[in-house]
């Protein structure tokens, strides 16, 4: 098409004029001034455009709500999801005490050479703690469970062999580092065997996984939610406002002149239903914390429901702004570059 | 100022609609583009406007070929033309100082010299004192003097006009075209398509006449 328009062009006879040059016409795309100057103009279109933008929200007071609280409704929902992520890491957390590895020492072994070992473990970079129970303290928590201690009193010698208790590191995150750790140490001769609670400890970590990679998944769907939502309703307003797009670029307006006000439309949506979802949050939060803690209560008690903190709480409402800022910058390039003065 | 040079325009639909269309419009002349409705008025101005862009020939706007004009530089072309129309095309939910600053701030002037230049704009076209109302509690007249102040505002070297008196009565429609030729006598290129047969013989101007795509100057 174009090169048969060039092609039809060079057929008519007109005394050539210089083709214009690109600085012409950028020579009008703003009046006088210092680039400082234009600068400040810039700033100020900018700050107006976003009052202006709130102002015209305020004036559908209606649909704006509609909008708003199905997007904090998405949003509240993201939210949930990262709060149960965080109180079921608590959780794991409050397991990890019982993911220790008990080293069973051979009879032979007495304490002493067993504190020697312990010493040589504490250097392990894999090991947080270590902890020597000797034969009479471990008959004492013998003791402690009941029947048993009647049992052991029954005997003349103390049959209990010495025990190394060890606390690993970062337990949860890695498992295969745990195995090595086992397997070094059921290496070692004073060692008569290593007792702990693997497959335990391996289901809790694919539970993790489990349900990090669902938080990951449901978010990035409630994301595109947000973006579309944001982008239907912003596209409904530029409909509504056909006829002043039009004579806004009839007189000269660029596209991102005219887009400005929309995508921060589009930013005040996000950050008032960002606003509104850490509310219903909260909410949820709020009803939930007494049957929760009567539960804790029934187990240790040191299980606490954990709240978003400040920053998440920054980072919900940012990350609503921005998502939505997104979706109404998209619709609104997309279709401007479509929608021509009639 | 405005050059056309054997332009045509052909829709998919409607066939020919502008055929071979050659004219030359210097800088601070006026001109009547005039014609049977559909003989291809508004396509002319659409062309000139840049909403359509010719199928062959050239246009020539203030040394511009619009051919070679981009999309992106669209807008910066369109702030050399002042644009009025017979609906006026005024904003409603803003007020006439609004209105008529508007191409001014698009054009990034700064708030002084936005408020400078319309106040100017406004009392030459009578309108002084009004800039707190909105359009619709203006008068048709007055409604289209705003049009014209927001056409002219920027003091674009050429105007085109479509019907601009179209909606008005002969007496308010001779006041508007005499502040026509005021733009006129301080060099700014006028074109103003009407078919308002008596309005154009008496004022004497330049008349060029669209039948059936094709012009005659008369």
């Amino acid at each position: 098409m174009k090169l048969r328009r060039r092609k039809q062009t060079q057929e008519v006879k007109v005394p050539k004029q210089a083709k214009p040059l690109r600085q012409e016409v950028k020579q009008n795309r703003a009046a006088g001034g210092t680039a400082k100057d234009k600068l400040i103009i810039c700033r100020d279109l900018h700050i107006q455009a976003w009052f202006y933008s709130l102002l015209r929200l305020g004036k559908t007071p209606f649909a704006s709500a509609i909008t708003i609280v199905v997007l904090a409704i998405s949003i509240a929902l993201a939210g949930s999801f990262q709060l149960l992520l965080i109180n079921f890491q608590q959780i794991a957390g409050n397991f990890q005490t019982s993911a220790q590895i008990s080293l069973f020492l051979r009879e032979n072994i007495n304490e002493n050479r067993a504190r020697i070992l312990a010493d040589t473990l504490r250097k392990n970079p894999a090991i947080e703690s270590v902890q020597v129970i000797s034969k009479e303290q471990g008959r004492a928590l013998f003791k402690t469970f009941g029947s048993f201690g009647a049992a052991i009193d029954m005997l003349d010698e103390n049959p209990l062999p010495v025990v190394i208790e060890i606390m690993p590191k970062n337990t949860l995150d890695d498992d295969g580092q745990i195995e090595t750790l086992v397997n070094t140490l059921k290496q070692r001769q004073e060692v008569d065997f290593v007792r702990m609670d693997m497959e335990w400890l391996q289901r809790l970590q694919a539970i993790m996984a489990v349900a990090r990679r669902l938080f990951v998944a449901l978010n990035t769907l409630l994301g595109f939610a947000v973006l579309f939502i944001t982008g239907n309703t912003i596209r409904l307003e530029l409909n509504n406002r056909q006829e002043e797009i039009m004579i806004t670029k009839l007189v000269g307006a660029t596209n991102s002149f005219i887009a400005t006000p929309f995508i921060y439309s589009g930013f005040w949506i996000g950050f008032f239903a960002g606003v509104l979802a850490w509310f219903i949050v909260a909410l949820l939060m709020v009803s939930l914390r007494a049957p929760v803690e009567a539960l804790s209560a029934h187990y240790n008690g040191n299980f606490h429901l954990l709240f978003l903190s400040v920053a998440d709480s920054i980072k919900l409402i940012l990350v609503s702004a921005s998502l939505s800022m997104l979706g109404s910058c998209l619709v609104v390039f997309n279709q401007l570059n479509k929608t021509n003065p009639q | 100022m405005l050059k056309f040079a054997n332009v045509c325009k052909r829709y998919p639909l409607t066939g020919d609609v502008l055929r071979g269309v050659s004219f030359h419009l210097q800088r601070g002349e006026i001109a009547f583009l005039t014609g049977h409705s559909g003989a291809g008025k508004s396509t002319l101005l659409k062309l000139i406007a840049l909403m359509e862009r010719c199928n062959s020939g050239e246009i020539w706007l203030d040394g511009q070929m619009l051919s070679h004009v981009k999309d992106s530089q669209i807008p910066y072309l369109r702030r050399k033309m002042g644009f009025i129309f017979q609906d006026y095309k005024l904003l409603h939910d803003r007020t006439i100082f609004e209105n008529v600053a508007l191409p001014l701030i698009i054009a990034g002037y700064g708030h002084q010299e936005t408020t400078r230049k319309v106040r100017a704009i406004l009392e030459k076209v009578g309108l002084a004192g009004k800039e707190h109302k909105f359009p619709l509690a203006l008068s048709g007249g007055e409604q289209q003097r705003v049009g014209i102040a927001r056409a002219v505002v920027n003091k674009p070297p050429i105007i085109i006009a479509d019907e601009p008196t179209g909606n008005l009565d002969p007496e308010l429609s001779e006041e508007i075209m005499r502040l026509f030729e005021g733009f006129q006598q301080v060099g700014v290129t006028v074109l103003i398509a009407s078919h308002d047969i008596a309005l154009i013989e008496r004022m004497h101007h330049r008349v060029l006449k669209l039948e059936h795509g094709r012009l005659f100057s008369v």
